[in-house]
């Protein structure tokens, strides 16, 4: 009889029946989906293939999305409940106790620092600043940098380019302590400048640029001579309209990158006034340890202007990178 | 990363010149072009190469701020590379970028395959919804982070847990064998979108004859994979790989910001990079001499692996 029991208690059905006893409603559900594939199967391959496909796809952008939808909901949950409630509470808890704007209202408050009280606004407005002024200064000299090279013949341009390629395989960082000592001897330490003027032109858009100004007939540069424009004025008023998806890839890239910049300003800048919101943000995990709903919301905040602009020029966005890299 | 696309993507065969400049042509015409290039060349000259140079002579010296400073040979170069610390921080970022490709590519491969359908105005969604992250900077991310790997009370721990009921109490930031994990989880999450729009592109690109040819000669899916699909996508995938790499190698932000609670860069160094190990030189204890080695010595090291890289890529891209 012993024997027995102990046989039965290790017994294969058993254990599996106490795994399925074992599983929560999320484990099920997943379980079941996947069985639909099976269950489909036999009657029509190509059904259960794409349902299969679509499935996993919605898998991994829930997966992705998570953590905005959960940032968007700890955003607005009172400090008290944010670890009680994964993302919201449910209905019946819902008031002005659980859910309200506390974490924005200590977050947007007049914060006393070292350096007298600083408005968070203030660091979005620099942000801003930075990100618009270092966009719309490397739109402008890259882009002439690239007609240049495209539509003109001159002594050296074989060479110039060979450099160009070349620099762009040494990292950024070999530069960044010499940098440091070129930004000091210049005066430019805690000021714009230093962030603006070392990325006022880009090789990246230099060759976006030539390499969609190529593809501009030379006749129409040819009329617009005729026509006694200067080569200025046909560069600005002739090519730049006839280029401009690739102008909008170019400033989603930069702008995206000069906002989420955050080795630059950290080093650069010293005034807290001046600070940009990476650098804020990343100050603020220190600051808000037993309060972090405030730099989340603080977060959703800062990446609110990315999102907007992204949304706006997300065609031409990706198609621009995808066929730089095809093109190839 | 974004940035090495030009270099594919630029051959000099591409440029046709029609107008040729008439030796007649006033000076002020013939200057044009330089004008132009004019904000690069002052822009280059005194960010890249006087820097760059600069760079070279401050790897001999030591300083002390930016100046105060002293010659010291070579010490520089070798102190590093007897340093500890940068085998602990280089051994990292071996182990971050070994592990981040291994996962990275494979399932942004994975899911290019599976966006690579015709259905329009479902693909655009989730191609949106899957390069998302990218938006966010690796500073967001780290704070993002910071939280959703709180023990407990964390998105990721109570997903772990509900998924495959283990993880609840995982300390991510906090316990030494589990701080590149962390890492690599967060970068995955923010840079599998990116990889993706590239292979799909690529994926879109391939010859469907080709598909076909291969099929009606008794190809199965997993053959015309291995015998259309990835000889055909051979090039984008290498460019994907070296600019991962490139990426990779100089990781900074990510870990600094997600670390920055648990002593700076986790415990006992665990979540200390390259870059991470070079600021830490160069900005905390003002030798930025050290730091311009660390930066050298790095360059080296990334060169030699997409040499590497392509390399073998060519090698592989010739036998098939």
């Amino acid at each position: 009889m012993m024997m027995i029991a102990a046989l039965n208690h290790i017994e294969p059905f058993a254990a599996f029946r106490q795994f399925l006893l074992g599983l929560n409603g999320l484990q099920w559900m997943m379980i079941g989906l996947g069985a639909v594939f099976f269950v489909v199967l036999p009657f029509s391959r190509k059904l259960a293939f794409t349902y299969m496909r679509v499935l996993l796809l919605i898998v991994a952008a829930t997966l992705i999305m998570m953590p905005f939808v959960w940032l968007i909901c700890a955003a607005f949950k009172d400090k008290e409940v944010l670890n009680e409630y994964v993302f919201l509470p449910p209905l019946n808890k819902i008031s002005s106790h659980t859910i309200n704007l506390g974490n924005f209202r200590e977050l947007l408050a007049d914060k006393d620092t070292v350096q007298g009280p600083v408005n968070f606004m203030r660091y979005v407005a620099n942000s801003l600043f930075l990100a618009s002024a270092t966009t719309f200064i490397a739109m402008v000299f890259s882009s002439m940098g690239g007609y240049a090279l495209s539509k003109y013949k001159f002594r050296g341009k074989g060479a110039i380019l060979t450099f160009m390629l070349a620099s762009l395989t040494i990292p950024g960082v070999v530069m960044l302590a010499p940098n440091f000592e070129v930004i000091y001897k210049l005066g430019f330490l805690d000021t714009y400048p230093a962030l603006i003027i070392p990325a006022a032109v880009s090789v990246f858009g230099i060759f976006l640029y030539r390499q969609a100004m190529i593809t501009v007939p030379n006749d129409l540069i040819e009329a617009g001579r005729i026509d006694g424009c200067s080569e200025f004025r046909i560069y600005l008023t002739l090519i730049m309209p006839l280029v401009r998806p690739m102008t909008g890839a170019f400033c989603l890239v930069t702008f995206l990158g000069a906002w989420n910049a955050f080795l630059g300003p950290n080093i650069f800048l010293q005034t807290q006034s001046k600070l940009t919101l990476p650098v804020v943000l990343n100050q603020y995990i220190g600051e808000y340890t037993q309060h972090y709903g405030v730099f989340l919301a603080g977060t959703l905040l800062a990446i609110i202007p990315p999102a907007v602009l992204f949304f706006s020029l997300q065609k031409e966005f990706i198609s621009g990178l995808a066929s730089g890299a095809v093109k190839g | 990363m974004t940035e090495m696309a030009v270099k594919s993507s630029s051959g000099f065969g591409a440029d046709v010149h029609r107008r040729m400049p008439s030796p007649r042509r006033p000076l002020g015409k013939r200057a044009t072009p330089y004008l132009f290039l004019l904000p690069y060349f002052l822009v280059t000259t005194v960010f890249f190469i006087y820097p760059l140079g600069y760079a070279t002579i401050l790897s001999f010296y030591q300083t002390d701020g930016p100046a105060a400073k002293a010659f010291v040979g070579l010490s520089n170069f070798t102190f590093v590379l007897g340093d500890r610390d940068f085998h602990h921080a280089l051994w990292n970022t071996c182990v971050f970028t070994f592990f981040s490709l291994c996962l990275q590519l494979p399932l942004s491969l994975g899911l290019a395959m599976l966006l690579n359908s015709k259905s329009g105005r479902l693909k655009g969604f989730f191609r949106l919804a899957i390069f998302a992250p990218n938006l966010v900077g690796q500073v967001f991310v780290g704070v993002l982070f910071t939280v959703l790997f709180t023990p407990r009370y964390g998105l990721f721990n109570i997903l772990l847990q509900e998924l495959f009921g283990w993880g609840l109490e995982k300390q991510w930031l906090s316990d030494p064998s589990l701080v590149m994990p962390a890492i690599v989880i967060a970068s995955l999450w923010l840079y599998v979108g990116f990889n993706m729009i590239y292979f799909l592109a690529a994926l879109q690109n391939v010859d469907q004859s080709q598909i076909e040819a291969a099929r009606i000669d008794g190809a199965g899916p997993i053959g015309v994979f291995l015998n259309v699909t990835i000889p055909a996508i051979m090039p984008v995938a290498t460019f994907v790989v070296v600019t991962s790499t490139i990426g990779s190698f100089q990781l900074f932000e990510l870990p600094y910001t997600l670390l920055q609670a648990s002593d700076g860069w986790g415990p006992g160094d665990s979540g200390l990079t390259v870059v991470g190990y070079l600021y830490r030189n160069a900005f905390y204890q003002g030798d930025l001499g050290t730091g311009a080695a660390v930066g050298w010595l790095l360059t080296f090291i990334v060169l030699a692996i997409s040499l590497v890289q392509v390399w073998l890529a060519q090698r592989v891209g010739s036998e098939t």
